[in-house]
């Protein structure tokens, strides 16, 4: 039994079946790819399985709860956090502040009314911001505008917040979407680190092969809304199937 | 001090001193010389100054904090109102118990509006508190004349119970609004040469709960709750992604600045008993709208000098007339006075509005971040000044 076990999902937009029949078993503490050609449902999926829409038809369990019919603030304090493709963060915020409120949900929950005390004398909080800005080498930057920092700092910034929540899932999708080559082995090399020091859970959605298969213990490839094959990188390179949904080869050439 | 960091208590004693030194501040011309009338000293216009000061202090923990724009805030004003005249007639002229009431009525109130407008965000939320407010005001002006008294407006009678005080004085007159036995509307006059100061009671007494509402407002701003609140504005995608309700940080912002504006009414018929509709109207709730912004949305002074500078505005340059534009330019020749007065009327009595929009443009043009964000540049300026007279000084040696 997997952390994240997806069974018989479909999601149909008026005539477009996004995803058909889709089945996936995610190991805990492993890194697991979803790949696939464009519209092959890889970002339908992703939103069914964070609350942004519902499935027409099956379940998603995480750690044995059904994540269907929560709101996407619910789903994330169950323990799944996401970056998304363009870095989401607190533009007008420093990166002080972008660390501070993730450790703060994590703290005090979806809401807390806590209007009189000031954020600089909660020495708790800081010491937990600052401890992962230096662990994702953002310590210099904490009294930058976080609108203000490059591509890959954003996205550097929006991992740690997500980490700041000690998430048991992680879901990234395309986190080095239109990234330079450079970045992208940055972007890689930190998701190594992050993997080996701590106990978590990795769904990563990406075209890029190098990073797919730089990173992975597993992938799933889809298509047309249906998974095609599931196996670990190896078996996956060569495989006809994948072969023919990327290049439109027929399995008889 | 006071649970603030060094730079925001500098912050409130400034407001501190700039409200209690106020009718000095604001009096500079000797009664009888000819620019007298461009003092505002006096209690009345001062208690507008701080009464709106602390409206707009409301305003800006939802406008400034969330970005939500609403258009709808004078409901709230003119409930307090009226809860603090009811308060008046039923139970005592003491101030106290009726504006707890209007805080209270206005909050309860604001909660209702807030859990509703709030379902939409940007305009389509504008729209819908402008048209709660606007519905208010048409309930009060006809619809519940039981409550309100339509158009006259609410007013004290001579046979209103007041259970806890007394319906009439002794000479039979209606009794007056204190603070536990301090009339309100007592005034000291300090005449001092040709000034003559105005130390009036109703005013001490709204000062003060502007330096509580301002010190409050402070610690919300550098609370967990206002950092949220700067997250709501910046992100909500991301705030939901960070297992945070978005909701009801929102409503509880609304609620705050509901209660602001509760107590500003309140404080408004405390000083003077009555409340009228038209205080609920949408040019009302435009106004606050227009103080923050002209003094800085998201600032903590910002609303505050926006209040003053446009309710200054508002009183002064109305008080100017045809009369005195020919006193002032009666020097030119006749042709030349008269086509300057026809000019400058348009912009000054009931035309201010005028001016007034004029100014409001040039700031926003100029200035988007307010009269704070001028203040700044002009700081920045003169250092800037200060170090390049520095830097020639030590140059001069060199050569």
């Amino acid at each position: 039994m997997g952390i994240l076990e997806v069974k018989n999902v479909g999601k149909r937009f008026g005539g477009l079946q996004a995803l058909g029949d889709v089945n996936l078993s995610v190991k805990e503490n492993t890194v697991h790819a979803i790949i696939g050609p464009n519209g092959a449902g890889k970002s339908t999926l992703l939103n069914c399985l964070v609350g942004k829409l519902i499935p027409d038809t099956g379940s998603v369990m995480f750690d044995g709860q059904s994540v269907l019919g929560r709101t996407p603030y619910e789903i994330n304090q169950m323990g799944i956090s996401r970056v998304f493709q363009t870095p989401e963060i607190f533009g007008d915020l420093t990166v002080m502040e972008n660390m501070m409120i993730p450790c703060f949900a994590k703290r005090d929950g979806a809401f807390k009314l806590n209007g009189i005390r000031s954020v600089e004398s909660d020495a708790e909080i800081r010491d937990r911001a600052e401890a992962m800005m230096e662990d994702m080498n953002l310590a210099e930057k904490r009294h930058m505008h976080s609108a203000s920092m490059s591509r890959g700092d954003k996205r550097r910034l929006e991992i740690a917040m997500c980490l700041a929540q000690e998430p048991r899932l992680l879901l990234l999708d395309e986190p080095t979407a239109g990234m330079a080559r450079a970045d992208t082995n940055n972007t890689i090399d930190l998701l190594k680190e992050i993997k080996q020091k701590r106990d978590i859970t990795i769904v990563i959605i990406e075209h890029d092969m190098h990073v797919v298969f730089s990173l992975a213990e597993r992938i799933t490839v889809l298509a047309q809304g249906t998974p095609l094959v599931e196996d670990v990188p190896e078996n996956i390179k060569g495989h006809p199937k994948v072969r023919e949904a990327y290049l439109g080869e027929t399995a008889a050439a | 001090m006071l649970g603030l960091n060094k730079k925001d208590f500098t912050l409130l004693l400034i407001v501190a001193a700039l409200v209690v030194f106020a009718p000095f501040i604001l009096n500079p011309f000797p009664a009888d010389s000819a620019m007298a009338q461009f003092n505002a000293g006096y209690p009345d216009l001062m208690q507008r100054f701080v009464i709106f000061g602390i409206f707009a202090i409301g305003f800006n923990i939802l406008f400034g904090l969330t970005g939500y724009l609403s258009f709808g805030h004078a409901a709230f004003l003119g409930v307090g109102s009226y809860s603090a005249v009811w308060m008046f007639k039923l139970l005592s002229m003491n101030i106290v118990p009726a504006i707890i009431l209007s805080v209270i009525v206005s909050g309860l109130f604001a909660m209702l509006i807030g859990y509703i407008s709030l379902r939409r965000t940007g305009i389509y939320f504008s729209i819908l508190t402008l048209a709660f407010a606007e519905m208010s005001f048409r309930l009060a002006y006809s619809v519940l004349t039981p409550i309100t008294n339509g158009e006259t407006g609410l007013q004290l009678t001579l046979d209103d119970p007041r259970i806890l005080g007394e319906t009439a004085t002794a000479t039979g007159s209606i009794p007056v609004t204190n603070f536990f036995g301090i009339e309100m509307r007592a005034t000291e006059v300090m005449n001092v040469g040709g000034w003559s100061f105005q130390f009036n009671n109703g005013y001490y007494m709204c000062a003060i709960v502007l330096l509580l509402a301002f010190y409050l407002a402070i610690r919300i701003f550098r609370s967990p709750f206002g950092m949220m609140l700067r997250a709501v504005k910046s992100n909500q995608q991301r705030m939901n992604y960070t297992g945070l309700n978005t909701k009801p940080y929102t409503l509880a912002a609304f609620v705050i600045s509901g209660m602001y504006a509760g107590l500003a009414g309140g404080l408004m018929a405390s000083m003077d008993p009555l409340a009228g509709a038209e205080r609920m109207q949408w040019t009302a709730s435009g106004e606050v709208v227009l103080m923050t912004i002209l003094g800085g949305a998201g600032t903590l002074i910002g609303p505050v000098l926006g209040a003053g500078f446009i309710k200054y505005f508002e009183n002064i340059f109305s008080k100017i007339n045809e009369q005195v534009l020919h006193s002032w330019f009666h020097a030119l020749p006749d042709g030349i006075e008269n086509a300057v007065v026809w000019v400058l009327e348009h912009f000054v009595g009931s035309g201010w509005h005028l001016t007034l929009g004029l100014l409001f443009m040039l700031v926003v043009t100029f200035l988007p971040g307010g009269l704070v964000e001028g203040g700044q540049r002009l700081g920045r300026l003169l250092r800037r000044k200060d170090a390049e007279k520095k830097t020639a000084t030590q140059s001069t040696p060199a050569e």
